[in-house]
Parts: C-alpha cells; structure tokens; sequence
C-alpha cells in the first residue's frame, strides 16, 4: 500500500467566528496532483498555507513525509515549495541574484546549473539580469514557479499559479510540471478558478464548499456525481447554490 | 500622527534644547561638538532602527515575505540578517555624514577618541530592538503600523539627552531617561567631550539596559509571531 506524503486529519480553522476549514481530512500520494477547489472563501489558500506553517491550525493534524508540521517545520520545508500569483520576489535584485538567494535559502546543491535548468524552463533566460520590478506579471509568475522548483521539492503547494500567464505559457508550464511530476515522482497541490485546467491536471479532486469537503474523486468521478458534464457546471451548480 | 505626534516631539524637543541653551548661553563648553557630533550618533541610533523595521517593509511591499516564510528560514534567522543589513546601511551613512561635517564644519567625530567605540555600540543595540518591536508591530497590526518605522525611534528623542542633558529635563521625564539606554550614551559622550573621563558607569547602565531590552525585544517577537500565525495575518501581510 502507498504511503501519503501529506497527511491531513481533521484539520478546521477557526478565525473569530468564521470557520474558514471545517474537519477536513485528506491524503496526498507520491507523484499525484491534487486539485483544490471551491467558490471563494471556500477554505482552499487557507488549507496551503496551514500546509506551509504560515497559519496555526485550530484543531487537526499535518504529517509530511510522516512526520509531524509542528515539531518539524524546517526539516519538511527542505523538500517542499510553493508559488503563489499573489506572492512575488525580491523586487531590487535581478532575476538571477532573486533565484540565488532562494538556491541559498535551500541549500541547493549545483546552484548554477539548477538556475540555469530552471531559466531555460520557464524560458526566462534571456531576462536573467533584469531587475524583478521590472518584469510582466507572466514573467514574475514564471520567476516564482522557477523559484518554487529550486530545491527540487518532493511536495509542491502551487495556489493559482497560471493565474497571469498568457494561453502559451500556460499551456507550457502545465506541460512543464506535467513532465517533472512524471520524471521526478512529485507530488503537487493545485488550486486554480480555471475549472478546465483543473480537470486537465488534477489526478484527483477536493471540491470545498464553506470549509469542508462536499466531493472528492478523479474529476469524472465528482462530475458525475453532480450530474454535470464538467467541472465548469459543477463549479457554477455550488456557487449559485450559495447565492440562492 | 502628523496633528499630534510630530508636533508634539519638535515641541518637546526645541523646547528642551532652548531651556538648555538659556541656561547656559555665557559659556556652553564645546558648543559645536555636542550638537553636530550629537546629530551623527542619533542618526546611527535612527539608522540601526530603520535598517530593520524599512529593510522589513521592503519584503512586505515586494510581496515576497511569504516566499521567506515558507523557506527553511527561520524567524531569528531573517531578524539577525535584518541586523546584518542595518549595520551595513548604518555604517555607510555615518561614514557620509562623518565626510560631510568635516568638509563643511571641520569637526572631525573621530577626535572623541576610542571611547566612541563602545557608545556607538550601544546606539545600535538600542535602534535593534526599536526596529525588531516595530517590526514585530507591523506584523501584527499590518498596514496601519507601517508609520512606526519611522515614527517610534524618535519617540526616544526627547528622553534620549541628545541635543541637552538630561538635568534639563522634568523630575519625571528624568525618571524615564534614565531608563533609556540612549541618554546614558549621550551624556557619557557629554562627559568624555568636557572633562575628557570615559564614563564607566554609563556605559555599564547602557549596555545593561541595551541587554534586557534587545533580549524583551526579541521574546515579543516570537511571541507575536505565534499569535500572528494563529489570527492568519502573516498571510494578510504577506500578499
């Protein structure tokens, strides 16, 4: 039986009296992508980011790799990432210094060529000495996904991570960690409003409403079991549900 | 702050310098020396502050604080380098200011002599644990705080003896300065200028000072830092 490298039980955040994440529980396996996703306010970026240790859980428990987020953040964090539309990087260094910084942070082995891979990936390369206040959204997005590979995590949180990124690069960087969950056995989470992407990438999904879990399953699974012939009209079946 | 803050701080500190120059116009001993040379060793003070609390701010108006924080970087790790970078910047901008007052006024700083050195050190100190509660302020109160990063070092001013000594001052404003690892630098360096003695025990009273307050600093910090994560608002600050 495969092992989980994330682990979640019962996991619920409470802030005032919002409960942003309800009791919810889920697994992540080796080199599977799990897709979050819900109307907004649905509790997903709140889940990532009790995920990364940003926020302290009311209640539940987080394993990663097997070993428990509170009393091992640092040792976790070693093997995981993340990238973020609404985080960026250090905007007075060049792309290159910003990359050497996060190489640094993460005691990247190889720093120059793991930079240069990356470069050449996200097909950054050519803007490599341009200051990162200088960069298009799509650029900075592809500088954080860059970033977000720099330690070659095991566990990668990627909350909307094409939200600015134009069709083609995109569609280049799902192809892009399409092969690298392929060729290095990554696991990834994976939020996005982008309801045919999320079919398209995801293994399986979590759909969350109100801060808990309402469906989960490969995404055929959870489109039927709405009735629905996409997750398009399953996601607007929940949402208007919430409006009525 | 600007109807009430700002105002209030040039009163206090005007008024005090005025009371002092009235009270000793005949023969105010090394008149050019204590100001110009008190201006620098604020600045260093105020620097030391900056170089943490706008050095801080930076990564928050890059958005780039999450990135930090969800790296094996650790909270005391960012502040030392916070740290770090306050004293390169500190050290620059005295070596400026130092050229400046040369060329301009001729006062040369380095004639107070070695006894500068452990002073200035505690001037630093001091701006630290200004800037590591700012920060800590700003984590937690968000943008509504980002004004402490300039504003709460000179909160200190008036307290800090720099431009007068601290007998200038009211019984209670006495009371408070003495507290203030700050004016125990300011009136040693009075001292050392005017009768040419280092100062032992305002050095003594500035160091022990400087040690609780940058040891509270850091412990309000962390503490903070819990209760930041549990309210959600690094998150909040960070995007």
């Amino acid at each position: 039986m495969r092992e989980p490298v994330v682990k979640v039980e019962k996991l619920t955040k409470v802030f005032k009296s919002l409960k942003a994440v309800d009791d919810v529980s889920f697994r992540i396996f080796p080199g599977e992508i799990l897709g979050l996703l819900g109307p907004n306010g649905a509790g997903k970026t709140t889940i990532i980011h009790m995920l990364l240790g940003l926020t302290t859980p009311t209640s539940g428990d987080i394993q990663v790799f097997g070993l428990d987020l509170r009393k091992h953040r640092k040792e976790i964090v070693q093997n995981v990432n993340f990238s973020s539309s609404y985080v960026s990087m250090p905007n007075s260094l060049s792309v290159n210094e910003s990359l050497k910084v996060f190489a640094r942070l993460y005691k990247t082995k190889k720093r120059e060529k793991r930079i240069q891979e990356l470069l050449e990936a996200f097909e950054i390369a050519g803007i490599r000495d341009k200051l990162v206040r200088h960069l298009s959204s799509g650029q900075q997005t592809r500088l954080n996904l860059a970033k977000a590979l720099i330690n070659d995590p095991k566990v990668l949180f990627l909350d909307e991570p094409t939200a600015s990124l134009d069709p083609d690069i995109a569609d280049k960087t799902r192809t892009h960690l399409r092969s690298i969950k392929k060729d290095r056995n990554i696991s990834i989470l994976y939020t996005s409003h982008n309801m045919k992407e999320m079919e398209q990438m995801s293994d399986r999904i979590i759909f969350l409403h109100r801060g808990q879990i309402i469906a989960q399953g490969e995404p055929g699974e959870v489109i039927r079991s709405f009735g629905r012939s996409n997750l398009e009209e399953v996601f607007l079946k929940v949402a208007r549900e919430e409006e009525a | 702050m600007e109807v009430v803050y700002w105002p209030l701080l040039d009163l206090l500190v005007w008024g005090f310098i005025t009371v002092y120059l009235a009270q000793y116009r005949q023969n105010l001993p090394g008149f050019v020396t204590f100001f110009i040379g008190a201006l620098i060793l604020w600045d260093i003070l105020f620097r030391s502050h900056q170089g943490i609390s706008v050095s801080f701010l930076e990564d928050v108006w890059a958005k780039n604080l999450l990135n930090l924080f969800t790296s094996p970087l650790s909270p005391a790790e960012y502040i030392f380098a916070l740290m770090l970078v306050s004293v390169v910047k500190l050290v620059t901008v005295a070596a400026i200011m130092a050229v400046l007052a040369w060329i301009i006024y001729s006062f040369n700083i380095f004639l107070i002599g070695v006894s500068l050195v452990p002073f200035v050190l505690n001037l630093v100190v001091m701006g630290w644990a200004i800037g590591i509660i700012t920060t800590a302020l700003i984590l937690r109160f968000g943008q509504e705080a980002e004004v402490l990063a300039w504003a709460l070092g000179f909160l200190f001013m008036p307290v800090s003896a720099v431009f007068y000594p601290v007998s200038v001052l009211p019984q209670f404003l006495q009371t408070i300065a003495h507290y203030v690892p700050a004016s125990h630098v300011f009136e040693g360096m009075r001292g050392v200028i005017s009768s040419g003695v280092f100062p032992l025990s305002q050095l003594m009273w500035s160091s022990g000072l400087n040690a609780i307050y940058i040891l509270a600093a850091f412990l309000f910090f962390y503490w903070n830092f819990s209760v930041v994560k549990r309210k959600g608002l690094l998150v909040r600050i960070g995007e």
